[in-house]
């Protein structure tokens, strides 16, 4: 294959695996980022920000530590390594212990990034690997969800934030709240679709407005920043999937809506499972994992363990990923299927 | 290291083959019946104690027990070294020699891995006064809570089970059938009510409000 | 036999396996009990000391029968003499401390397929005399018992904030659950390898430095 001419190839180079390197396409995640977590500061106050530092300043200074001096300057310019911390703080519920958040960015870089070579060279979404990490390890406090306080309450930060590293959680009794998964999963009571659209629920810090999310999706598909065929791949398959059930019994499963605009599926179909590092690089090997990554949400939130189930339907998909890849490599023309002439 | 293995001038023939397979399996087998005979009564002491505890711990004021077996038509009682099956269950004895409870075992899936559930069980009262989790690989800090938990252990003192055992969220039980589930596992505690329903289903209809009594002299 | 054993020194087969030759951080042999039962430090050091017994009995008959074992049968008698040291294991352990044994069990009858203790025989305990090679099972087995503590010990303190079920930070601690699960293991194990290998590269670089000074002063 290596000798191919490249004046033949109708696409843009689809074997090489773009890494993001550029730091104008960080800017334009940063930029596309911007309504959403803003969103999250109205409604979860100091706290939000504040677990978003400490997710960030993990992911930055393990960068740091772990680059060899003389690269440090360009890995760090390109703000990656804060791209990540910022992307799984807003994964994190707002009343996480500050250290925890730490903890995450941390091994989000390390174990998701840096230990597979770098920016460019790991099979896993970072963040989803730091969130995977904290679930399993901190499953009470990244279960533990507040009620939204305004913004007439922005200074209110949790006493779980303040937690002294390594120590728990204390109990918070009057300010828990289920989120709309969880309520879903748990109580089968679905929460008004209107309330979801604007972000007014509880939930990790960034999920919670569908809108905004929805606006910096297409701010980004605008930048063609994005692969528009993963967002909505996903959407279709899960819309698809759960208005079967949907129609199966109403009572018990949720509608196609409330699965699009519930819990993680935006933020993670339009910022997460689009990272061109860890999904296909063909548009057929896209699809094919849009549709797996859809699926797989809809198959965990309704029938698995776990009241969501987008983290582990990306990673999952994340890990198919180098196969898809070799399935849907495109036939060079002129040659068989096995690539000779 | 590839020029160590020793050169064989001539194949040896296959009965010293077999021979020499022949001996080493009949030492070893020697050893094991030796090993097996010397450590047999102190593991089978070790396993009826610990079923012996856990019979006490679900049943109140229960000092003696003996093993009974339902035959399909009524419970008879079995000696003590007799192997359980599913049809066994547990009667719990006062230090008078009366009959106090059963104790019955379950085992069904959890969040994880296959959950045993030992709970006691007053069939005059229509209660569960005791449940104790024998087995279970639940996640720590969430599931194993189920054991772990006081509070939730505590659920099942004074349980009634008619028309079942339901779970209900933490702090709105309400009834005598009801039980506090534990926040963040309800998934394993509706597990452990769904064994112990399961379990109280099958034996119900079994279960004489008095059991046979006691047979053996007190220890 | 054909090689000479005279000029190997009983001291150092015995240290090649606690460092040079570790088992598990340069072997990389015997994971499955390694990921498999080092949640707590005692478990670890319980199946650290059955594979122990099991190596330095096993190396110690194969390395004395030696001459009467065939080789074409040598495996299957490999395989019993050391399926019946850790069928004893298994009788001893139950008898005297169930509780350990609840907890490994099925790994302890599992020692049977360690390729470290089969690995062993074949390699070394059928070719040397019987010093050596209880020498070697000896190092092989501390190795192997010093990583399955390192192990266990740190996804112990991670994972419970114990070590040997003795509370080391108060009941505060926030236990990182994920340590005790199977992935804690994994990753545990593969920082340890990071680590291991790390510090050998700079004893390497270290004693090429030496070295090179040395040439210069001479």
């Amino acid at each position: 294959m290596s000798k191919q001419d490249p004046k033949l190839l109708l696409q843009p180079a689809p074997l090489l695996r773009q890494g993001m390197t550029t730091p104008a396409a960080m800017r334009d995640v940063w930029l596309a980022l911007l309504p959403a977590t803003a969103a999250a500061l109205w409604y979860f106050g100091l706290a939000a920000l504040l677990v978003l530092v400490a997710s960030i300043a993990g992911s930055v200074l393990t960068e740091w530590a772990f680059t060899p001096k003389e690269r440090r300057a360009i890995t760090l310019r390109d703000n990656s390594a804060a791209l990540t911390g910022l992307l799984l703080g807003l994964t994190l519920p707002p009343a996480l212990p500050l250290w925890m958040a730490f903890v995450g960015g941390a091994v989000a870089i390390g174990i998701g990034k840096l230990i597979w070579g770098g920016l460019g060279a790991n099979i896993f979404n970072p963040a989803l690997v730091g969130r995977a990490f904290l679930l399993a390890t901190f499953p009470i406090a990244m279960t533990s969800w507040t009620v939204q306080q305004g913004p007439a309450e922005f200074f209110t930060v949790h006493a779980s934030n303040l937690t002294a590293p390594f120590m728990q959680a204390p109990v918070m009794d009057t300010l828990s709240a289920a989120t709309p998964l969880g309520q879903m999963k748990f109580e089968q009571s679905a929460t008004p679709l209107w309330d979801l659209l604007i972000g007014n629920t509880a939930g990790s810090i960034g999920e919670t407005s569908a809108l905004l999310l929805l606006l910096g999706g297409i701010y980004l598909f605008l930048r063609r920043d994005l692969d528009w065929r993963i967002p909505v791949g996903i959407f279709a398959s899960a819309a698809l999937f759960s208005a079967i059930l949907y129609g199966v019994d109403a009572e018990r499963y949720p509608s196609a809506l409330f699965t699009l605009l519930s819990g993680g599926m935006l933020l993670g179909a339009l910022f997460m499972a689009t990272d061109p590092v860890t999904s296909p690089v063909t548009p057929k090997g896209a699809w094919v994992f849009a549709i797996g990554v859809g699926f797989l949400v809809v198959l965990i939130r309704v029938f698995g363990g776990f009241p969501e189930g987008m983290m582990y339907a990306i990673l999952l998909m994340n890990a198919a990923t180098p196969l898809i890849d070799r399935w849907t490599q495109p036939r060079v023309f002129g040659r068989n299927k096995g690539g000779s002439a | 290291m590839s020029s160590g293995l020793p050169i064989m001038e001539k194949e040896p023939s296959s009965t010293t083959l077999v021979a020499a397979l022949a001996i080493a399996g009949f030492l070893s087998g020697i050893i094991i019946i030796g090993v097996y005979l010397a450590t047999f009564d102190t593991i089978a002491e070790n396993k009826a104690r610990e079923l012996r505890e856990a019979v006490f711990r679900v049943l109140p004021n229960v000092t003696r027990m003996q093993k009974l077996r339902y035959d399909g038509s009524e419970l008879v009682v079995l000696p003590d070294n007799a192997k359980d099956d599913e049809e066994t269950i547990y009667g719990g004895y006062n230090d008078a020699g009366e009959f106090v409870g059963y104790a019955i075992v379950n085992a069904g899936p959890g969040f994880q891995d296959t959950v045993r559930v030992i709970y006691g069980y007053r069939p005059a009262e229509r209660k569960v006064v005791g449940m104790w989790i024998l087995e279970s690989r639940e996640t720590p800090g969430l599931g194993d809570k189920i054991y772990k938990d006081a509070a939730f252990v505590a659920n099942f003192d004074n349980l009634g089970v008619d028309p079942e055992i339901v779970a209900v969220k933490k702090g709105t039980k309400s009834r005598a059938n009801e039980i506090d589930a534990i926040t963040g596992a309800t998934i394993s505690s509706k597990a452990v009510v769904r064994i112990m329903n399961e379990a109280h289903k099958k034996w119900d209809a079994r279960l004489p409000v008095t059991a046979p009594a006691l047979q053996q002299a007190a220890e | 036999m054909a090689i000479s054993s005279k000029k190997m020194n009983p001291y150092d087969e015995m240290m090649k396996g606690l460092w040079r030759d570790n088992p598990v951080f340069v072997q990389v042999l015997g994971m499955c009990p390694m990921l498999a039962v080092t949640n707590s430090a005692i478990n670890a050091i319980a199946m650290g000391l059955a594979t122990f017994f099991v190596l330095v009995g096993s190396s110690f008959l194969v390395s004395s029968l030696k001459r009467w074992i065939p080789k074409q049968v040598r495996i299957s008698v490999y395989i019993v003499i050391i399926a019946t040291f850790v069928t004893v294991v298994d009788y001893v352990l139950l008898a005297t401390v169930p509780a350990i044994h609840k907890e490994l069990g099925a790994f302890i009858p599992l020692i049977v397929a360690n390729c470290l203790i089969l690995g062993r025989q074949e390699a070394f305990a059928s070719r040397y005399p019987v010093k050596l090679a209880v020498m070697d099972a000896i190092g092989m087995a501390t190795g192997f018992l010093l990583a399955m503590f390192a192990l266990g010990s740190v996804r112990e303190i991670l994972g419970e904030g114990k070590l040997f079920g003795v509370s080391l930070f108060g009941d505060n601690f926030e236990p990182w659950v994920i340590m005790i699960l199977p992935p804690g293991g994994f990753i545990t194990l593969g920082l340890l390898l990071l680590l291991f290998n790390w510090v050998g590269e700079r004893k390497q670089a270290f004693i090429a430095q030496v070295a090179e000074a040395e040439r210069g002063k001479a």
